[in-house]
């Protein structure tokens, strides 16, 4: 896999944590690989939305990568579910549905981006750098005004 | 079925699985199909609900389906039978998103179901007015087969006889 400059948390330095969710092994395992070649970190994984709901309150990762096709709970829901508690929550829909109204669902619920399956790693990587710039921004507005 | 329903699909598995396997995709063959479906190696089937219903099932034989499953996940895996069969099963899913996706941007609106697994050796048969189309595609890793039986719902076949 091409290698990317790491996309570290402007905080602290440290690795972006990634929670995956998405009702395929294979899918997971597979942006696993990709956000581990970003510099990033896998602290979770669920298969499903309900599963995604009490893994973020478990392990609030940085980001979210989170599929929309799902059992049980669809990802849209789940999105919305987590962002009404965590507004902060940075959730990047990635799904093979890449219909216009999917899209304006995703994000009026509160999704951050949308990434269509299949993943191109330097797409994921440039949205990945998007979503995680208003962390670098908070933490460079920290620093000026220190 | 209509070619305008089939056509977002062929273009969808040709474009998924020349990216998927980064290598060339060939259309071997395209048959309709009246009889009950036969599995030919691991299969998934998706359904959709809405202005278009019904279902397509993507099948790969075993060979070909560990071929993708190692290809796409870029390592040998412990149990190479699940990884084969969560390969069919995300490919499946991902040509079906990517064909639906063209279809609803003509206008028709869907829900897309999650893929499961077909484990009988025979689907059920299609009815009169969903008739398949299987759409043999070759691949360097093998052969893989599309059965896809869509009709539009009763509503939009109103509103088409209407606007006549």
């Amino acid at each position: 896999m091409e290698k990317f400059a790491p996309v570290k948390r402007s905080g602290d330095g440290q690795p972006v944590r990634y929670l995956i969710v998405d009702d395929s092994v294979f899918a997971r395992k597979n942006l696993a690989q990709m956000v581990e070649s970003f510099g990033g970190q896998v602290a979770g994984e669920a298969a499903d939305g309900v599963s995604a709901i009490s893994e973020y309150e478990r392990l609030t990762p940085d980001i979210v990568l989170m599929d929309i096709t799902m059992p049980q709970m669809e990802g849209i829901e789940a999105a919305e579910q987590i962002v009404r508690k965590h507004a902060g929550a940075r959730i990047v829909m990635v799904s093979s549905v890449g219909y216009q109204e999917n899209i304006v669902a995703a994000l009026q619920r509160g999704a951050r981006h949308f990434v269509q399956k299949p993943v191109k790693p330097e797409v994921l990587y440039e949205v990945i750098k998007y979503v995680m710039r208003d962390e670098q921004a908070a933490a460079q507005g920290a620093g000026a005004g220190a | 079925m209509r070619m305008e329903l089939i056509q977002p699909f062929i273009n969808s598995a040709d474009a998924v699985l020349a990216q998927g396997l980064e290598s060339p995709v060939s259309i071997e063959n395209l048959t309709m199909d009246e009889e009950a479906y036969r599995r030919k190696g691991i299969a998934a089937e998706v359904c959709l609900t809405g202005d278009i219903e019904g279902r397509i099932i993507f099948d790969a034989d075993e060979k070909a389906a560990a071929c993708f499953a190692q290809h796409l996940a870029g390592f040998e895996a412990p149990d190479a039978d699940d990884l084969a069969r969560e390969a069919v099963c995300e490919l499946a899913n991902q040509i079906i998103g990517n064909a639906v996706t063209v279809l609803n941007d003509q206008g028709f609106h869907f829900r897309v179901h999650p893929p499961t697994l077909l484990t009988s050796e025979q689907g059920s048969k299609s009815s009169e007015d969903t008739e398949a189309v299987v759409l043999c595609l070759s691949t360097q890793s093998g052969s893989v087969f599309m059965n896809v039986a869509l009709r539009y719902h009763r509503r939009m076949m109103e509103t088409a006889t209407a606007a006549r």
